[in-house]
């Protein structure tokens, strides 16, 4: 089912009466092709349990439009909406077994759509095998992991086939090894039954991993949308650049002077059509090459040997933050040594942003 | 060891004082109940046995008492519980009232048993000036008026279970509106996301939720009817034996202190009979409680 967000927008009135409006989704638009797997992703309270709401029916919006195909349902209740949504602590009927969960939402169906309770007993059944938890079905949620309930929550989600499933930061009470293993199992879940699924995560790698496509949103408003490799290889602002990616990027005060890219005292890429003056500067931390007769001079605070990759903490005058760092492969490891390391930059992980207006700066090359 | 010496050490003043005010006059009422004959001036008794029991056993004032005490419970803990939930249902769908509501159905609470009782007395009671309100609504559709506090037995009984209901619904109502103020949101969205019709919303997510509080409400609810006695003096004087209208707990009062009084035998017999029946009761509750509050 192709999903259409129109100009969706929420507003909230202020807890303390007298203050502005929170606009907690701010103008959405987004058309999601059928059958992908989209990641929600931001900061906490950036809007996108809110969003999920709004396209689940829970929260109504105070202006934009849904719509679920062709058909809009702006207008209709949550119950007519045919979508499943996991909530981000599950939400199972604590005195409800496993089966009686799956088995709830058909139970509410009524006339032609009622399976019989045979019926009924198989889709919960193909349900919990898709989620692998058939052999817990007489169990209560008090006697599940965090991952297994989990599970029945999705497998709850998906019985009555919705058009649209949403997952609100599904992974978020799982610990790290679970995380992995039950994001592939989304992934895989999703591909099986082909259902349109948005997916919310504060966790950039999560949702790069395993999405067909990442919005970024900040504060109630989109920033990018796209696959996420692209998202990352060409950040639009610099919000989406520090957002993607471990370690983050970093950034620098720099100046391109007489077309030189220039951090500090370091003259470091000859560029082509950039703009002069200031400017801030993006590069990701595989973008470093550490070369003996390299532009850009460092301080070296330390050297992290983390296996294939080695990270390496340095320190610049043009530097945002305190220290930054670098991932370089771990055979050049060697050229890390004493007080003092140099780099060459690489191009194409370098970004350069207004510095006010944080936009991208993208009609520039590397000069020949 | 040594921490476990202290735990009793820390215990012992409650231990002490639920010996002496509890259990001592327990057992003491036990022994009463047992001795035969017993003289109030001379503490002295002819023999042990069953007799005292017998003799309450055969009372009429007392099956009479035991009739009103079942009458009372059985009808009004589940009517009283059951409006109650209604009550808080409508309570917590109006959000901006509800504050305002809690009050007004708390006021009786609050208010004295005695004033309580006087108010039931307008509405119900005939006087030289006036039928009192009830029946002067019944007159006004046309009906005859009945004597509700000196008339029928069934007229007496339906005050005293309407009072009854009244005393004990604010407490109800309070613990209810809390018990579901308490579930979490989140499982009624998630209903709503499945498309649960309302009904089945409220069996099948609220009451199961709701369900320890309601044992609770039905476990106190049974015990504090058993123990009935003010709100019968309060509506029907100090003579509840001649009103008809004795309760277990009047009758015992009755035994010991009232005008035929000086009988601490029967007393303890018919204390321990309705100590027997409340045990009873509340071991069945709890059996049920334990097979249907389902965590
Ligand atoms: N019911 C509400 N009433 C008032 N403000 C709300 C409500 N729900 C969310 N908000 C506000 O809207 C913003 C977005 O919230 P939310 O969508 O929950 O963020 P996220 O899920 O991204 O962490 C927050 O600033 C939050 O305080
Ligand atoms: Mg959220």
């Amino acid at each position: 089912m192709k999903l259409v967000l129109d100009q969706l927008t929420k507003t909230f009135p202020n807890r303390n009466k007298k203050g502005p409006d929170v606009v907690a989704v701010n103008s959405f638009t987004f058309e999601i092709p059928d059958g992908t797997l989209v990641g929600l992703l931001g900061p906490s309270g950036c809007g996108k349990s809110t969003t999920l709401n709004l396209i689940s029916g829970l929260e109504r919006p105070t202006s934009g439009r849904i719509l679920f195909g062709d058909e809009d349902v702006t207008e209709l209740p949550p119950e007519n909406r045919g979508v499943g949504l996991v909530f981000q602590n599950y939400a199972l009927y604590p005195h409800l077994t496993v089966r009686q969960n799956i088995l709830f939402p058909l139970q509410n169906l009524k006339g032609d759509a009622r399976p019989s309770k045979e019926e009924m007993l198989r889709k919960a059944d193909e349900a919990a095998r898709l989620v692998q938890i058939d052999w817990l079905m007489d169990r209560k949620p008090s006697e599940l992991s965090g991952g297994q309930q989990q599970r029945v929550a999705i497998a709850r989600a998906l019985v009555k086939m919705p058009r649209v499933l949403l997952l609100d930061e599904p992974l978020s009470n799982l610990d790290a090894r679970l995380r992995l293993q039950t994001r592939e199992e989304i992934r895989r879940i999703q591909r099986e039954t082909g259902i349109t699924t948005i997916f919310v995560t504060h966790d950039q790698e999560e949702a790069m991993s395993i999405s067909d496509l990442i919005v970024v949103m900040s504060d109630g408003v989109v920033q990018q949308i796209g696959p996420p490799q692209s998202v990352y290889d060409h950040p639009d602002n610099l919000f989406v650049a520090k957002f993607l990616g471990t370690p983050p990027i970093n950034v620098f005060t720099g100046e391109v002077k007489d077309g030189w890219l220039t951090l500090g005292e370091d003259r470091v890429l000859k560029l082509q059509g950039a703009p002069e003056g200031a400017v801030t500067v993006g590069v990701r931390p595989e973008g470093f090459r550490i070369d003996a007769e390299g532009p850009f001079r460092c301080g070296l605070k330390a050297v992290e040997v983390m296996g294939r990759d080695t990270s390496v903490v340095g320190t610049h005058p043009a530097c945002q933050s305190e220290t930054f760092r670098g991932i370089i492969p771990s055979e050049d490891r060697d050229g890390a040594a004493g007080d003092t390391v140099r780099f060459s930059l690489k191009p194409n992980k370098i970004h350069l942003f207004d510095p006010a207006t944080e936009a991208v700066l993208r009609d520039w090359s590397v000069a020949p | 060891m040594k921490t476990q010496w202290k735990a009793w050490l820390y215990l012992l003043p409650a231990v002490a004082f639920l010996g002496v005010f509890m259990v001592y006059p327990l057992v003491d009422v036990l022994v009463y109940s047992f001795e035969e004959g017993y003289n109030f001036a001379s503490q002295s008794y002819s023999g042990v046995g069953l007799f005292n029991y017998s003799y309450v056993l055969h009372d009429p004032y007392f099956l009479q008492a035991v009739k009103n005490t079942f009458l009372i419970v059985i009808i009004t803990v589940p009517l009283s519980t059951g409006l109650a939930l209604l009550i808080s249902l409508g309570l917590s769908s109006i959000r901006k009232l509800r504050d305002l509501f809690q009050t007004v159905f708390f006021l009786p609470y609050v208010t004295n048993t005695l004033a309580v009782g006087l108010v039931f007395m307008i509405l119900f009671k005939k006087t030289a000036y006036t039928d009192g309100m009830v029946n002067l609504l019944i007159q006004f559709f046309g009906g005859t008026g009945v004597d509700f506090i000196e008339g029928p037995y069934w007229a007496k009984m339906f005050v005293m279970c309407f009072y009854t209901i009244w005393v004990v619904m604010p407490f109800k109502i309070l613990i209810l509106t809390s018990a579901l103020a308490s579930v979490n949101q989140v499982y009624y969205n998630a209903a709503r996301i499945d498309g649960t019709p309302r009904w089945r919303m409220f069996t099948r997510i609220t009451l199961p939720m709701i369900s320890p509080m309601i044992f609770y409400l039905v476990i106190t609810g049974f015990i504090g009817a058993f123990k009935a006695y003010s709100d019968e003096v309060a509506l029907f004087g100090t003579n509840l034996n001649a009103a008809g209208m004795n309760t277990i707990v009047g009758y015992v009062y009755d035994m010991l202190y009232g005008n035929s009084g000086g009988y601490p035998s029967f007393a303890s017999a018919a204390a321990l009979i309705l100590f027997a029946i409340v045990f009873t009761i509340t071991c069945i509750n709890l059996l049920i409680s334990r097979n249907n509050v389902q965590y």
